[in-house]
Protein backbone atom coordinates (compact mmCIF):
# COMPACT_ATOMS: atom_id res chain seq x y z
CA UNK A 1 0.00 0.00 0.00
CA UNK A 2 1.12 3.49 -0.77
CA UNK A 3 1.30 6.11 1.92
CA UNK A 4 -0.41 9.49 1.65
CA UNK A 5 1.06 11.49 -1.20
CA UNK A 6 2.05 15.11 -0.85
CA UNK A 7 0.02 17.58 -2.90
CA UNK A 8 2.82 18.22 -5.37
CA UNK A 9 3.50 14.49 -5.63
CA UNK A 10 -0.16 13.88 -6.41
CA UNK A 11 -0.18 16.69 -8.96
CA UNK A 12 2.86 15.30 -10.76
CA UNK A 13 1.42 11.79 -10.68
CA UNK A 14 -1.91 12.83 -12.21
CA UNK A 15 -0.26 14.98 -14.88
CA UNK A 16 2.09 12.15 -15.83
CA UNK A 17 -0.71 9.60 -15.96
CA UNK A 18 -2.94 11.77 -18.16
CA UNK A 19 -0.06 12.65 -20.48
CA UNK A 20 0.83 8.99 -20.91
CA UNK A 21 -2.80 8.19 -21.65
CA UNK A 22 -2.98 11.03 -24.16
CA UNK A 23 0.20 9.87 -25.89
CA UNK A 24 -1.32 6.44 -26.34
CA UNK A 25 -4.12 8.09 -28.30
CA UNK A 26 -2.24 10.67 -30.31
CA UNK A 27 -4.94 11.05 -32.96
CA UNK A 28 -7.25 12.76 -30.45
CA UNK A 29 -4.64 15.40 -29.75
CA UNK A 30 -4.05 16.01 -33.41
CA UNK A 31 -7.71 16.42 -34.30
CA UNK A 32 -8.01 19.47 -32.01
CA UNK A 33 -4.95 21.04 -33.59
CA UNK A 34 -6.11 20.28 -37.13
CA UNK A 35 -9.53 21.72 -36.31
CA UNK A 36 -7.88 24.92 -35.06
CA UNK A 37 -5.75 25.28 -38.19
CA UNK A 38 -8.69 24.51 -40.43
CA UNK A 39 -11.10 27.01 -38.86
CA UNK A 40 -8.51 29.78 -39.02
CA UNK A 41 -7.70 28.93 -42.65
CA UNK A 42 -11.38 29.07 -43.61
CA UNK A 43 -11.71 32.75 -42.72
CA UNK A 44 -9.71 34.19 -45.63
CA UNK A 45 -11.74 31.97 -47.95
CA UNK A 46 -14.92 33.36 -46.47
CA UNK A 47 -14.11 37.05 -46.30
CA UNK A 48 -11.64 37.51 -49.15
CA UNK A 49 -7.85 37.73 -49.41
CA UNK A 50 -7.29 41.49 -48.84
CA UNK A 51 -4.11 41.61 -46.69
CA UNK A 52 -5.12 44.77 -44.84
CA UNK A 53 -8.42 43.34 -43.64
CA UNK A 54 -6.90 39.96 -42.79
CA UNK A 55 -4.21 41.61 -40.68
CA UNK A 56 -6.91 43.50 -38.77
CA UNK A 57 -9.02 40.39 -38.24
CA UNK A 58 -6.24 37.97 -37.36
CA UNK A 59 -6.17 38.30 -33.54
CA UNK A 60 -9.91 37.88 -33.21
CA UNK A 61 -10.06 35.01 -35.66
CA UNK A 62 -7.22 33.10 -33.99
CA UNK A 63 -8.75 33.64 -30.56
CA UNK A 64 -12.24 32.58 -31.52
CA UNK A 65 -10.83 29.51 -33.26
CA UNK A 66 -8.81 28.69 -30.13
CA UNK A 67 -11.98 29.03 -28.04
CA UNK A 68 -13.90 26.65 -30.30
CA UNK A 69 -11.02 24.18 -30.44
CA UNK A 70 -10.77 24.10 -26.66
CA UNK A 71 -14.54 23.49 -26.42
CA UNK A 72 -14.09 20.56 -28.77
CA UNK A 73 -11.56 18.85 -26.57
CA UNK A 74 -13.41 19.38 -23.28
CA UNK A 75 -15.44 16.23 -23.71
CA UNK A 76 -12.29 14.16 -23.23
CA UNK A 77 -11.33 15.79 -19.93
CA UNK A 78 -13.35 13.52 -17.63
CA UNK A 79 -15.40 11.23 -19.87
CA UNK A 80 -12.89 8.37 -20.28
CA UNK A 81 -12.25 8.22 -16.53
CA UNK A 82 -15.98 8.46 -15.91
CA UNK A 83 -16.81 5.60 -18.24
CA UNK A 84 -14.22 3.15 -16.89
CA UNK A 85 -14.91 3.99 -13.24
CA UNK A 86 -11.55 5.63 -12.53
CA UNK A 87 -13.24 8.90 -11.65
CA UNK A 88 -15.26 7.23 -8.92
CA UNK A 89 -12.04 5.91 -7.39
CA UNK A 90 -10.55 9.39 -7.57
CA UNK A 91 -13.53 10.84 -5.70
CA UNK A 92 -13.20 8.39 -2.81
CA UNK A 93 -9.41 8.61 -2.71
CA UNK A 94 -8.01 10.10 0.52
CA UNK A 95 -6.16 12.74 -1.51
CA UNK A 96 -7.39 16.27 -2.14
CA UNK A 97 -9.81 16.27 -5.05
CA UNK A 98 -9.13 19.89 -6.14
CA UNK A 99 -5.40 19.11 -6.49
CA UNK A 100 -6.24 16.03 -8.49
CA UNK A 101 -8.57 18.05 -10.71
CA UNK A 102 -5.89 20.71 -11.16
CA UNK A 103 -3.53 17.97 -12.35
CA UNK A 104 -6.07 16.76 -14.89
CA UNK A 105 -6.65 20.32 -16.11
CA UNK A 106 -2.90 20.92 -16.46
CA UNK A 107 -2.42 17.74 -18.44
CA UNK A 108 -5.42 18.57 -20.59
CA UNK A 109 -4.00 22.02 -21.32
CA UNK A 110 -0.59 20.58 -22.25
CA UNK A 111 -2.28 18.27 -24.70
CA UNK A 112 -4.93 20.56 -26.17
CA UNK A 113 -3.95 24.16 -25.32
CA UNK A 114 -0.19 24.21 -25.66
CA UNK A 115 -0.20 22.94 -29.29
CA UNK A 116 -2.50 25.84 -30.17
CA UNK A 117 -0.09 28.32 -28.57
CA UNK A 118 2.79 26.87 -30.56
CA UNK A 119 0.81 26.78 -33.80
CA UNK A 120 -0.66 30.29 -33.51
CA UNK A 121 2.40 32.23 -34.76
CA UNK A 122 2.41 30.14 -37.95
CA UNK A 123 -1.25 30.97 -38.52
CA UNK A 124 -0.52 34.61 -37.73
CA UNK A 125 2.04 34.55 -40.54
CA UNK A 126 -0.69 33.38 -42.91
CA UNK A 127 -2.59 36.53 -41.99
CA UNK A 128 0.47 38.71 -42.48
CA UNK A 129 1.00 39.71 -38.85
CA UNK A 130 4.35 41.41 -38.10
CA UNK A 131 6.82 39.77 -35.72
CA UNK A 132 5.96 41.76 -32.60
CA UNK A 133 2.27 40.97 -32.91
CA UNK A 134 3.07 37.30 -33.42
CA UNK A 135 5.00 37.29 -30.17
CA UNK A 136 2.23 39.01 -28.22
CA UNK A 137 -0.37 36.68 -29.78
CA UNK A 138 1.55 33.63 -28.59
CA UNK A 139 2.11 35.16 -25.16
CA UNK A 140 -1.58 36.07 -24.78
CA UNK A 141 -2.60 32.56 -25.82
CA UNK A 142 -0.08 31.12 -23.37
CA UNK A 143 -1.79 33.05 -20.56
CA UNK A 144 -5.33 32.61 -21.86
CA UNK A 145 -5.64 28.98 -23.00
CA UNK A 146 -5.09 27.57 -19.47
CA UNK A 147 -8.05 29.70 -18.34
CA UNK A 148 -10.15 28.21 -21.14
CA UNK A 149 -9.23 24.71 -19.91
CA UNK A 150 -10.02 25.68 -16.31
CA UNK A 151 -13.42 27.27 -16.96
CA UNK A 152 -14.13 24.47 -19.40
CA UNK A 153 -13.39 21.91 -16.70
CA UNK A 154 -16.30 23.28 -14.63
CA UNK A 155 -18.63 22.88 -17.61
CA UNK A 156 -17.27 19.43 -18.44
CA UNK A 157 -17.79 18.29 -14.85
CA UNK A 158 -21.35 19.65 -14.73
CA UNK A 159 -22.35 17.96 -17.99
CA UNK A 160 -20.65 14.65 -17.25
CA UNK A 161 -22.51 11.76 -18.85
CA UNK A 162 -25.41 13.84 -20.14
CA UNK A 163 -26.97 13.38 -23.56
CA UNK A 164 -25.89 16.14 -25.90
CA UNK A 165 -23.14 17.04 -23.43
CA UNK A 166 -20.80 18.32 -26.12
CA UNK A 167 -23.06 21.11 -27.36
CA UNK A 168 -24.35 21.86 -23.89
CA UNK A 169 -20.87 22.42 -22.48
CA UNK A 170 -20.19 25.05 -25.14
CA UNK A 171 -23.45 26.78 -24.29
CA UNK A 172 -22.46 26.96 -20.62
CA UNK A 173 -18.80 27.79 -20.99
CA UNK A 174 -18.57 30.18 -23.94
CA UNK A 175 -20.27 33.17 -22.25
CA UNK A 176 -17.93 32.79 -19.27
CA UNK A 177 -14.89 32.86 -21.56
CA UNK A 178 -15.70 36.28 -23.02
CA UNK A 179 -13.28 38.25 -20.76
CA UNK A 180 -10.40 36.01 -21.86
CA UNK A 181 -11.31 36.57 -25.50
CA UNK A 182 -11.51 40.34 -25.02
CA UNK A 183 -8.20 40.70 -23.18
CA UNK A 184 -6.39 38.18 -25.38
CA UNK A 185 -7.41 39.64 -28.72
CA UNK A 186 -7.17 43.14 -27.23
CA UNK A 187 -3.48 42.69 -26.41
CA UNK A 188 -2.61 41.96 -30.05
CA UNK A 189 -4.80 44.80 -31.29
CA UNK A 190 -3.12 47.16 -28.82
CA UNK A 191 0.27 46.32 -30.39
CA UNK A 192 -1.17 46.98 -33.83
CA UNK A 193 -2.54 50.32 -32.64
CA UNK A 194 0.78 51.30 -31.08
CA UNK A 195 -0.71 51.25 -27.59
CA UNK A 196 0.48 49.68 -24.39
CA UNK A 197 -0.33 45.98 -24.51
CA UNK A 198 1.11 45.11 -21.10
CA UNK A 199 -2.11 46.01 -19.28
CA UNK A 200 -4.06 43.45 -21.31
CA UNK A 201 -1.53 40.76 -20.54
CA UNK A 202 -1.53 41.70 -16.86
CA UNK A 203 -5.31 41.42 -16.73
CA UNK A 204 -5.09 38.09 -18.52
CA UNK A 205 -2.54 36.93 -15.94
CA UNK A 206 -4.86 38.13 -13.15
CA UNK A 207 -7.73 36.13 -14.64
CA UNK A 208 -5.40 33.12 -14.88
CA UNK A 209 -4.45 33.37 -11.20
CA UNK A 210 -8.07 33.83 -10.10
CA UNK A 211 -9.16 30.87 -12.23
CA UNK A 212 -6.29 28.68 -11.01
CA UNK A 213 -7.31 29.31 -7.40
CA UNK A 214 -11.06 28.90 -7.76
CA UNK A 215 -11.90 26.57 -10.64
CA UNK A 216 -10.26 23.35 -9.35
CA UNK A 217 -12.38 23.65 -6.22
CA UNK A 218 -15.57 24.45 -8.14
CA UNK A 219 -14.86 21.61 -10.57
CA UNK A 220 -14.37 19.23 -7.66
CA UNK A 221 -17.78 20.27 -6.28
CA UNK A 222 -19.33 19.84 -9.72
CA UNK A 223 -17.83 16.34 -10.01
CA UNK A 224 -19.27 15.38 -6.63
CA UNK A 225 -22.70 16.64 -7.75
CA UNK A 226 -22.48 14.74 -11.02
CA UNK A 227 -21.27 11.49 -9.50
CA UNK A 228 -23.44 11.17 -6.42
CA UNK B 1 -45.37 37.17 17.45
CA UNK B 2 -42.46 35.25 16.03
CA UNK B 3 -43.16 33.81 12.61
CA UNK B 4 -41.66 30.43 11.96
CA UNK B 5 -40.04 31.02 8.58
CA UNK B 6 -38.80 27.48 8.37
CA UNK B 7 -42.38 26.34 8.24
CA UNK B 8 -42.55 27.68 4.70
CA UNK B 9 -39.38 25.96 3.56
CA UNK B 10 -41.39 22.76 3.32
CA UNK B 11 -42.87 22.41 -0.18
CA UNK B 12 -46.25 21.29 1.19
CA UNK B 13 -46.81 24.45 3.26
CA UNK B 14 -45.28 26.75 0.69
CA UNK B 15 -47.52 25.31 -2.00
CA UNK B 16 -50.60 26.61 -0.17
CA UNK B 17 -48.96 29.95 0.67
CA UNK B 18 -47.87 30.50 -2.93
CA UNK B 19 -51.38 29.70 -4.09
CA UNK B 20 -52.79 32.36 -1.78
CA UNK B 21 -50.20 35.03 -2.63
CA UNK B 22 -49.88 34.62 -6.39
CA UNK B 23 -53.32 36.05 -7.38
CA UNK B 24 -52.68 39.14 -5.24
CA UNK B 25 -49.38 39.81 -6.96
CA UNK B 26 -50.94 39.12 -10.35
CA UNK B 27 -53.77 41.56 -9.61
CA UNK B 28 -51.29 44.16 -8.42
CA UNK B 29 -49.27 43.67 -11.60
CA UNK B 30 -52.37 44.11 -13.77
CA UNK B 31 -53.43 47.34 -12.03
CA UNK B 32 -49.89 48.77 -12.03
CA UNK B 33 -49.38 47.85 -15.69
CA UNK B 34 -52.62 49.63 -16.56
CA UNK B 35 -51.69 52.74 -14.54
CA UNK B 36 -48.09 52.79 -15.75
CA UNK B 37 -48.97 52.34 -19.41
CA UNK B 38 -51.78 54.91 -19.27
CA UNK B 39 -49.64 57.55 -17.55
CA UNK B 40 -46.61 56.69 -19.66
CA UNK B 41 -48.29 56.62 -23.04
CA UNK B 42 -51.02 59.29 -22.67
CA UNK B 43 -50.38 61.60 -19.72
CA UNK B 44 -46.59 62.01 -19.71
CA UNK B 45 -45.34 64.83 -21.97
CA UNK B 46 -43.38 64.24 -25.16
CA UNK B 47 -39.61 64.33 -24.77
CA UNK B 48 -37.89 67.40 -26.24
CA UNK B 49 -34.94 65.47 -27.68
CA UNK B 50 -36.38 62.11 -28.67
CA UNK B 51 -40.07 63.01 -29.18
CA UNK B 52 -42.36 60.03 -28.62
CA UNK B 53 -39.69 57.37 -29.23
CA UNK B 54 -38.53 57.72 -25.64
CA UNK B 55 -41.78 56.17 -24.39
CA UNK B 56 -40.32 52.71 -24.84
CA UNK B 57 -38.30 53.50 -21.71
CA UNK B 58 -41.33 52.43 -19.66
CA UNK B 59 -40.85 48.85 -20.82
CA UNK B 60 -37.16 48.83 -21.48
CA UNK B 61 -35.72 50.10 -18.22
CA UNK B 62 -37.86 48.05 -15.80
CA UNK B 63 -37.31 44.80 -17.71
CA UNK B 64 -33.55 45.25 -18.05
CA UNK B 65 -33.15 46.19 -14.39
CA UNK B 66 -35.24 43.24 -13.27
CA UNK B 67 -33.50 40.80 -15.61
CA UNK B 68 -30.25 41.56 -13.78
CA UNK B 69 -31.87 41.57 -10.35
CA UNK B 70 -33.64 38.25 -10.95
CA UNK B 71 -30.34 36.61 -11.88
CA UNK B 72 -28.85 37.66 -8.56
CA UNK B 73 -31.95 36.47 -6.65
CA UNK B 74 -31.83 33.21 -8.59
CA UNK B 75 -28.18 32.69 -7.69
CA UNK B 76 -29.06 33.52 -4.08
CA UNK B 77 -31.72 30.82 -3.99
CA UNK B 78 -29.31 28.46 -5.72
CA UNK B 79 -26.68 29.13 -3.05
CA UNK B 80 -29.24 28.60 -0.27
CA UNK B 81 -30.23 25.31 -1.86
CA UNK B 82 -26.61 24.14 -2.09
CA UNK B 83 -25.63 25.24 1.40
CA UNK B 84 -28.69 24.22 3.44
CA UNK B 85 -29.78 21.46 1.10
CA UNK B 86 -33.34 22.80 0.96
CA UNK B 87 -35.38 21.51 -1.93
CA UNK B 88 -37.61 24.55 -2.16
CA UNK B 89 -34.75 27.00 -2.76
CA UNK B 90 -33.65 25.09 -5.84
CA UNK B 91 -37.25 24.96 -7.05
CA UNK B 92 -37.52 28.74 -6.64
CA UNK B 93 -34.27 29.21 -8.59
CA UNK B 94 -35.57 27.20 -11.51
CA UNK B 95 -38.97 28.91 -11.27
CA UNK B 96 -37.32 32.34 -11.60
CA UNK B 97 -35.10 31.50 -14.57
CA UNK B 98 -37.72 31.64 -17.39
CA UNK B 99 -39.08 34.98 -16.16
CA UNK B 100 -35.56 36.40 -15.97
CA UNK B 101 -34.77 35.15 -19.44
CA UNK B 102 -38.02 36.64 -20.73
CA UNK B 103 -37.19 40.03 -19.21
CA UNK B 104 -33.66 39.91 -20.64
CA UNK B 105 -35.12 39.15 -24.05
CA UNK B 106 -37.72 41.95 -23.82
CA UNK B 107 -34.98 44.35 -22.74
CA UNK B 108 -32.89 43.40 -25.78
CA UNK B 109 -35.87 43.59 -28.11
CA UNK B 110 -37.08 46.98 -26.89
CA UNK B 111 -33.48 48.20 -26.80
CA UNK B 112 -33.18 47.37 -30.49
CA UNK B 113 -36.47 49.13 -31.25
CA UNK B 114 -35.35 52.14 -29.24
CA UNK B 115 -31.92 52.17 -30.84
CA UNK B 116 -33.32 52.53 -34.35
CA UNK B 117 -34.82 56.04 -33.95
CA UNK B 118 -32.20 57.36 -31.48
CA UNK B 119 -28.91 55.77 -32.61
CA UNK B 120 -29.95 55.05 -36.16
CA UNK B 121 -29.33 51.30 -35.89
CA UNK B 122 -31.15 48.35 -34.39
CA UNK B 123 -28.04 46.99 -32.84
CA UNK B 124 -24.93 48.78 -31.63
CA UNK B 125 -22.11 46.97 -29.87
CA UNK B 126 -22.66 49.15 -26.86
CA UNK B 127 -21.33 47.83 -23.56
CA UNK B 128 -24.76 47.63 -21.95
CA UNK B 129 -26.39 45.93 -24.91
CA UNK B 130 -23.58 43.44 -25.17
CA UNK B 131 -23.57 42.56 -21.49
CA UNK B 132 -27.36 42.23 -21.57
CA UNK B 133 -26.97 39.77 -24.43
CA UNK B 134 -24.43 37.80 -22.43
CA UNK B 135 -26.80 37.79 -19.45
CA UNK B 136 -29.45 36.32 -21.74
CA UNK B 137 -26.96 33.61 -22.77
CA UNK B 138 -26.26 32.85 -19.10
CA UNK B 139 -30.00 32.38 -18.48
CA UNK B 140 -30.23 30.06 -21.48
CA UNK B 141 -27.28 28.04 -20.19
CA UNK B 142 -28.92 27.66 -16.78
CA UNK B 143 -32.22 26.55 -18.30
CA UNK B 144 -30.54 24.21 -20.79
CA UNK B 145 -28.42 22.53 -18.12
CA UNK B 146 -31.43 22.06 -15.85
CA UNK B 147 -33.49 20.66 -18.69
CA UNK B 148 -30.91 18.14 -19.84
CA UNK B 149 -30.43 16.38 -16.49
CA UNK B 150 -33.16 13.86 -15.76
CA UNK B 151 -32.52 13.37 -12.05
CA UNK B 152 -34.12 16.47 -10.43
CA UNK B 153 -31.74 16.51 -7.45
CA UNK B 154 -28.67 16.50 -9.66
CA UNK B 155 -30.29 19.03 -12.01
CA UNK B 156 -30.94 21.39 -9.09
CA UNK B 157 -27.45 21.14 -7.69
CA UNK B 158 -25.61 21.32 -11.01
CA UNK B 159 -27.53 24.34 -12.25
CA UNK B 160 -27.19 25.98 -8.82
CA UNK B 161 -23.42 25.72 -9.10
CA UNK B 162 -23.60 27.16 -12.61
CA UNK B 163 -25.72 30.08 -11.41
CA UNK B 164 -23.20 30.88 -8.67
CA UNK B 165 -20.27 30.69 -11.10
CA UNK B 166 -22.26 32.96 -13.42
CA UNK B 167 -23.02 35.56 -10.77
CA UNK B 168 -19.35 35.74 -9.79
CA UNK B 169 -18.46 36.23 -13.45
CA UNK B 170 -21.06 38.86 -14.28
CA UNK B 171 -19.03 41.84 -12.95
CA UNK B 172 -15.87 40.61 -14.70
CA UNK B 173 -17.77 40.19 -17.94
CA UNK B 174 -19.41 43.59 -17.57
CA UNK B 175 -16.16 45.45 -17.01
CA UNK B 176 -14.28 43.59 -19.74
CA UNK B 177 -17.08 44.36 -22.20
CA UNK B 178 -17.16 48.02 -21.17
CA UNK B 179 -13.43 48.30 -21.61
CA UNK B 180 -13.52 46.49 -24.93
CA UNK B 181 -16.24 48.89 -26.04
CA UNK B 182 -14.26 52.02 -25.21
CA UNK B 183 -11.29 50.56 -27.07
CA UNK B 184 -13.22 49.76 -30.20
CA UNK B 185 -15.43 52.74 -30.78
CA UNK B 186 -15.99 56.28 -29.68
CA UNK B 187 -18.69 57.31 -27.29
CA UNK B 188 -22.16 56.40 -28.47
CA UNK B 189 -24.92 58.92 -28.06
CA UNK B 190 -26.67 58.14 -24.83
CA UNK B 191 -29.69 60.01 -23.61
CA UNK B 192 -28.20 61.09 -20.30
CA UNK B 193 -28.66 64.27 -18.37
CA UNK B 194 -32.30 64.40 -19.32
CA UNK B 195 -34.26 65.57 -16.31
CA UNK B 196 -37.46 63.75 -15.77
CA UNK B 197 -40.93 65.15 -15.55
CA UNK B 198 -42.88 64.09 -12.45
CA UNK B 199 -45.47 62.20 -14.50
CA UNK B 200 -42.70 60.33 -16.31
CA UNK B 201 -41.29 59.27 -12.97
CA UNK B 202 -44.71 58.07 -11.80
CA UNK B 203 -45.14 56.02 -14.94
CA UNK B 204 -41.65 54.56 -14.69
CA UNK B 205 -42.05 53.58 -11.04
CA UNK B 206 -45.49 52.09 -11.72
CA UNK B 207 -44.10 49.99 -14.56
CA UNK B 208 -41.15 48.98 -12.45
CA UNK B 209 -43.38 47.78 -9.61
CA UNK B 210 -45.69 46.13 -12.13
CA UNK B 211 -42.82 44.09 -13.59
CA UNK B 212 -41.74 43.22 -10.09
CA UNK B 213 -45.21 42.00 -9.10
CA UNK B 214 -45.53 40.11 -12.39
CA UNK B 215 -42.21 38.34 -11.80
CA UNK B 216 -43.24 37.34 -8.27
CA UNK B 217 -46.66 36.10 -9.39
CA UNK B 218 -45.17 34.08 -12.25
CA UNK B 219 -42.45 32.61 -10.06
CA UNK B 220 -45.00 31.57 -7.43
CA UNK B 221 -47.29 29.94 -9.99
CA UNK B 222 -44.37 28.21 -11.65
CA UNK B 223 -42.99 26.96 -8.34
CA UNK B 224 -46.43 25.52 -7.56
CA UNK B 225 -46.29 23.53 -10.77
CA UNK B 226 -42.76 22.39 -10.01
CA UNK B 227 -43.74 21.34 -6.48
CA UNK B 228 -46.71 19.35 -7.80
CA UNK B 229 -44.56 17.69 -10.44
CA UNK B 230 -41.87 16.67 -7.97
CA UNK B 231 -44.12 15.74 -5.05
CA UNK B 232 -46.88 14.05 -7.01
CA UNK B 233 -46.23 10.74 -5.28
CA UNK B 234 -46.60 12.14 -1.75
CA UNK B 235 -49.75 11.83 0.26
CA UNK B 236 -50.39 15.54 0.79
CA UNK B 237 -50.23 16.12 -2.95
CA UNK B 238 -52.61 13.25 -3.63
CA UNK B 239 -55.11 14.76 -1.23
CA UNK B 240 -55.18 18.18 -2.89
CA UNK B 241 -58.58 18.97 -4.40
CA UNK B 242 -57.01 20.07 -7.71
CA UNK B 243 -55.11 16.81 -8.01
CA UNK B 244 -58.12 14.62 -7.15
CA UNK B 245 -60.44 16.14 -9.71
Amino acid sequence: MMGKLSSSGLLALVVRRDLVLAMRRRADVLTTLVFFVMVVSLFPLGVGPEPEMLRKMAPGVVWVAALLASMLSLGRLFSADYLDGTLEQMLIAPQSLPVLVLGKILAHWMVSGLPLVLMAPVLGLQFGLPAQQLGVLALALLLGTPVLSMIGAVGAALTLGLRGGGVLVSLLVLPLCIPVLIFGAGAVEAVAGGMNYASHLQLLAAVLVAAAVSTPWVTAQALRISME
Amino acid sequence: MAINWFKYSAPSTFYALAGKLAPWFAGMAAILFAVGLYVGLYVAPTDAVQSDAYRIIYIHVPTSLLSMFIYVVMAGYAALGLIFNTRLSAMMASALAPTGALFAFIALWTGALWGRPTWGAYWVWDARLTSQLILFFLYLGFIALHASIDDPRRADRASALLAIVGVVNVPIIYFSVRWWNTLHQGSTITPKGVRMEATMQVALYAMFLACWAYAIAMALWRVRSIILERERATQWAQELPEVRS
